[in-house]
C-alpha cells in the first residue's frame, strides 16, 4: 500500500518517471527515477528542466539514496525530490535533512507518529541541504 | 571536561523521548521485531543470548566522577550489579529489560551521557588516547577534535545507513595507544615541516574476518577542514562501499578493492566539492569546545619524591604508573584484570570507588582504555600511595599492565549471540597459568587478545599472541596467532598452525613463551623476538 506524503505546496507531477538511461537518451522527459547505483551527477546539466526526481530505496537499510538526495540539492535542483520504496517513518526526518520533500513509502505511514517525530529535534549538529542552522551557527549567531 | 550546553542536552533528551516512543510501539505490537531492530540498534540495544545488552557510549573514553557513579547506579538498579568495559571505551550492561531501557537512557541523559550510535551501520563512538591531556608526548589534546566529531556524527542524516559500522579514533602522539591504523578512519595530529599541526588520515583499517592495516590517505590535512574532508571520505564510502555481502561491506574492502591511490583520488575529487559547502564549524566554535578541555589547575612546586619502602606498592608503581606532562603528577592505570576475574568487568562498588578516587585525587576525571582498563589521568605523586591502598583494598591493584595477565577478551559465548566459542574462561585459564607476577614481570610486555568469533571484538589480529575461538564440528576450538600489534608498529598476527582445545591452547602459549625466554636478547619483548627469529622455532616447540 504505497503512501505518498509531500512536504511541498505545488501540484503532484503526473508524468511517469523514466530511468536514467532512458532520460539521457531522450532528454525531453521531466521526471526521472534513480536507482541507488546511478550517478546523480549525470543529471546536473538538466536539473533546471526536471520537475520530479524519484530516488529508489529498495531496502530501508540501503542508505545510498541519502547521498544521492544531498548531491542533487547541492547541485541546485529545486524540483520535487521523492524518496520511494521501503521507507520507515523513523527515517523521514533524515530524508528531509538530505533534501527529500516527498516520500512514497511502501508501508502506511502513521501520521501521528510522523508529526511527533518531526517536531522532536529542535537542534541539529550538521549543516546540510535543508538549510537549517546547525547548532554551531546558532551558538555563535 | 566538556560540558553540554542547552543544545547538546536537548538533542540527547529528544533521543530519549524518541526511543521511549519506539519502545512503546514495539511493546504494543505496532512494530515488529524486524522493524524495531534497526531502531534499537541505532541506540546500542542488542538482543543477546539471555537478555538485552545495552552499550553506553563513553565518548573518547573520558568521564567524570558523577557520570561514573551513574554507571554504578544503573548496574545496581537495572543489571546484576556489574558492568563490562569494552575495547571501544564503552560500557555494556548484559542483563537489561526492554521496558527499562528508556528509563536507563533518561538517567544517563541527566549526567550528559547516552547510547546514541553505539551500534548500527553508522558512525560509532569516537575513541581516543586514554592519556590525552596528560601524556608527555602529545602535540596537543586530541579530545576537542573527538568532541567536534561526536557532534558532527550524531544523527548525521546522510551517514546513518552506511554499508556497515564505522569507527573513528583520534590521537595526537607518535606512540599509538588507540590502534588508529586498525580503525575505519584513524586520525593522528602531527606537525608538518613548517611546524603546523594537522591531521594524518588513515582510512580502511580494521579487524573482523579480513583484517587490514590502514594506508595513509592524506598525510597532512589542515585542521579547519576536518569535517568537510571526512564528509568526502564517508560519501565515497556510502555510495560505493559494497552492500551485496555483509562481510565485504566495511570501508577497508572498498579501499582495498579500489586501491588506496584510486580511493584517495575519489575522495580528493569529492573534497573539492564538499570544501565549498561551508560544512566546517568556525574557529570560534572549535575554541568553545577546546575550552571545555582546558588543563586542570595543576599545582606547581610539588614533590617528585615517592616513598618506595613498601615493596608491593613499589611493584604496582613500576607497572601501573606512567609519566605525566605536569611536574609532580602521574598517570595511574587501574587494572580490571585480576587473575581470576573477567577482563573488563567491574562491580558497582568498584565503579563507585574509582569515581570517588577520581573526585578526590584526579581532578574529577577518569578514562577508559581500549585494553579494558581504567585510568586516573592526573594524580599527584604524593597521593599515589593513598590511591594504591584504596585500590588494593577493592581488588583493583593488580600490577599487570601490558603483561600476560592483562588480557583483552570479548564477552564470547557466555553472552554474545554471534560467538562460536567462550573467551572469558580461556582468559582466566591463561591468567591462572601465568599467575606468578614475578614470572609475568620477567616475561615483560606480552599482549594476549582473545575473540570468541571471527568478528574480532577481542582484537586477536592485533595481539602479540592472538586467539580466535571457532566452532569445529560442535566443539570449541582455538586458533593461535603470533606477531600482531595495535600500536604505532601495527601489524597483523599470523596463524601458527592447527587449532587447539581450551587446555591445549594454554599449553601452546606456555611453550611459545618458553621459546621466547630462550631466544630473547636483552630488552627484547616477545613480539620483537618473534619478528626477529620468525615463526619456525615457535612452530617447532608447539607442534614438533
Amino acid at each position: 500500500m504505497a503512501d505518498l506524503i509531500r512536504f511541498r505546496g505545488d501540484e503532484t507531477h503526473e508524468e511517469p518517471a523514466v530511468t536514467l538511461d532512458a532520460f539521457l537518451e531522450q532528454t525531453n522527459a521531466t521526471a526521472v527515477r534513480l536507482e541507488p547505483t546511478d550517478d546523480p551527477r549525470a543529471l546536473i546539466p538538466y536539473l533546471a528542466r526536471l520537475s520530479l526526481i524519484e530516488v529508489s530505496f529498495p531496502k530501508f537499510r540501503d542508505g545510498r539514496g541519502f547521498s544521492i538526495g544531498s548531491i542533487l540539492r547541492e547541485a541546485g535542483y529545486s524540483g520535487e525530490l521523492r524518496a520511494a520504496g521501503d521507507i520507515l517513518v523513523d527515517q523521514i526526518n533524515a530524508l528531509r535533512r538530505c533534501g527529500f520533500d516527498a516520500i512514497l513509502s511502501d508501508h502506511g505511514v502513521d501520521r501521528e507518529v510522523l508529526a511527533k517525530l518531526s517536531s522532536l529535534y529542535d537542534a541539529v549538529y550538521q549543516k546540510t541541504v535543508d538549510g537549517r542552522q546547525p547548532v554551531w551557527a546558532r551558538r555563535h549567531g | 571536561m566538556y560540558r553540554y550546553d542547552d543544545y547538546d542536552q536537548s538533542i540527547v533528551d529528544a533521543r530519549v523521548e524518541e526511543f521511549r516512543d519506539q519502545t512503546r510501539r514495539r511493546l504494543a505490537g505496532e512494530l515488529s521485531e524486524d522493524q524495531f531492530k534497526p531502531l534499537r540498534l541505532m541506540n546500542g540495544l542488542y538482543l543477546q543470548l539471555h537478555a538485552y545488552m545495552l552499550r553506553v557510549a563513553i565518548p573518547y573514553g573520558t568521564l567524570s566522577a558523577r557520570q561514573m557513579h551513574m554507571l554504578a547506579h544503573i548496574a545496581r538498579t537495572y543489571d546484576k550489579d556489574y558492568g563490562h568495559f569494552t575495547t571501544r571505551q564503552n560500557l555494556q550492561y548484559n542483563w537489561i529489560k526492554l521496558a527499562d531501557a528508556p528509563d536507563i537512557l533518561a538517567l544517563l541523559a541527566t549526567v550528559q551521557m547516552h547510547a546514541i550510535q553505539t551500534s548500527g551501520n553508522c558512525i560509532r563512538n569516537i575513541s581516543s588516547d586514554q592519556y590525552a591531556g596528560a601524556a608527555a608526548d602529545e602535540v596537543e589534546d586530541p579530545r576537542p577534535w573527538a568532541e567536534l566529531l561526536r557532534q558532527w556524527s550524531t544523527f548525521h542524516p546522510e551517514f546513518i545507513f552506511l554499508p556497515r559500522k564505522f569507527k573513528i579514533a583520534v590521537i595526537a602522539s607518535e606512540e599509538d595507544r588507540s590502534a588508529v591504523k586498525l580503525h575505519d578512519i584513524g586520525l593522528q595530529i602531527h606537525r608538518n615541516a613548517a611546524g603546523e599541526a594537522g591531521f594524518r588520515v588513515f582510512v580502511g583499517g580494521g579487524m573482523g574476518r579480513t583484517p587490514m592495516v590502514a594506508p595513509v590517505i592524506r598525510d597532512f590535512l589542515p585542521k579547519a577542514q576536518l569535517i568537510s574532508y571526512l564528509e568526502a571520505c564517508l560519501r565515497v564510502y556510502n555510495r560505493f562501499g559494497r552492500r551485496d555481502n555483509l562481510y565485504k561491506a566495511r570501508i577497508k574492502i572498498l579501499v582495498h578493492e579500489l586501491g588506496a591511490e584510486e580511493y584517495r583520488r575519489q575522495v580528493e575529487e569529492e573534497f573539492l566539492h564538499t570544501s565549498t559547502l561551508g560544512l566546517d564549524a568556525p574557529a570560534e566554535e572549535f575554541a568553545r569546545i577546546a575550552a571545555g578541555f582546558a588543563p586542570p589547575a595543576f599545582e606547581s612546586g610539588l614533590s617528585e619524591e615517592i616513598d618506595r619502602s613498601d615493596p608491593e606498592f613499589a611493584a604496582w608503581l613500576d607497572r601501573q604508573v606512567a609519566a605525566h606532562k605536569a611536574p609532580g603528577y602521574a598517570i595511574v592505570n587501574i587494572s580490571l584484570k585480576p587473575t581470576d576475574g573477567i577482563p573488563g568487568d567491574a562491580s558497582s562498588a568498584q565503579i563507585d570507588l574509582m569515581a570517588d578516587l577520581a573526585e578526590a585525587y584526579s581532578f574529577d576525571e577518569l578514562r577508559i582504555t581500549h585494553a579494558q582498563n581504567v585510568v586516573l589521568p592526573h594524580v599527584r605523586k604524593s597521593d599515589l600511595y593513598a590511591v594504591w591502598q584504596k585500590l588494593d583494598a577493592a581488588g583493583l591493584a593488580t600490577p599487570n599492565l601490558d603483561l600476560v595477565g592483562d588480557i583483552i577478551a570479548c564477552p564470547g559465548l557466555d553472552y554474545c549471540s554471534l560467538a562460536n566459542a567462550r573467551s572469558i574462561p580461556l582468559a582466566q585459564k591463561i591468567a591462572g597459568r601465568f599467575a606468578s607476577l614475578d614470572r609475568q614481570r620477567d616475561l615483560g610486555e606480552l599482549k594476549i587478545k582473545i575473540s570468541g568469533c571471527i568478528n574480532a571484538c577481542g582484537h586477536h589480529h592485533a595481539g602479540h599472541i592472538g586467539i580466535l575461538g571457532v566452532d569445529k564440528k560442535g566443539e570449541e576450538n582455538y586458533q593461535l596467532s603470533f606477531g600482531g600489534s595495535g600500536a604505532e608498529d601495527a601489524s597483523l598476527a599470523k596463524i601458527i598452525g592447527p587449532g587447539f582445545s581450551e587446555d591445549g591452547v594454554v599449553d601452546a602459549i606456555d611453550k611459545a613463551v618458553g621459546v621466547y625466554t630462550q631466544l630473547r636478547t636483552h630488552g627484547e619483548r616477545f613480539l620483537d623476538t618473534y619478528r626477529r627469529v620468525g615463526e619456525a622455532p615457535f612452530k617447532e616447540a608447539i607442534y614438533g
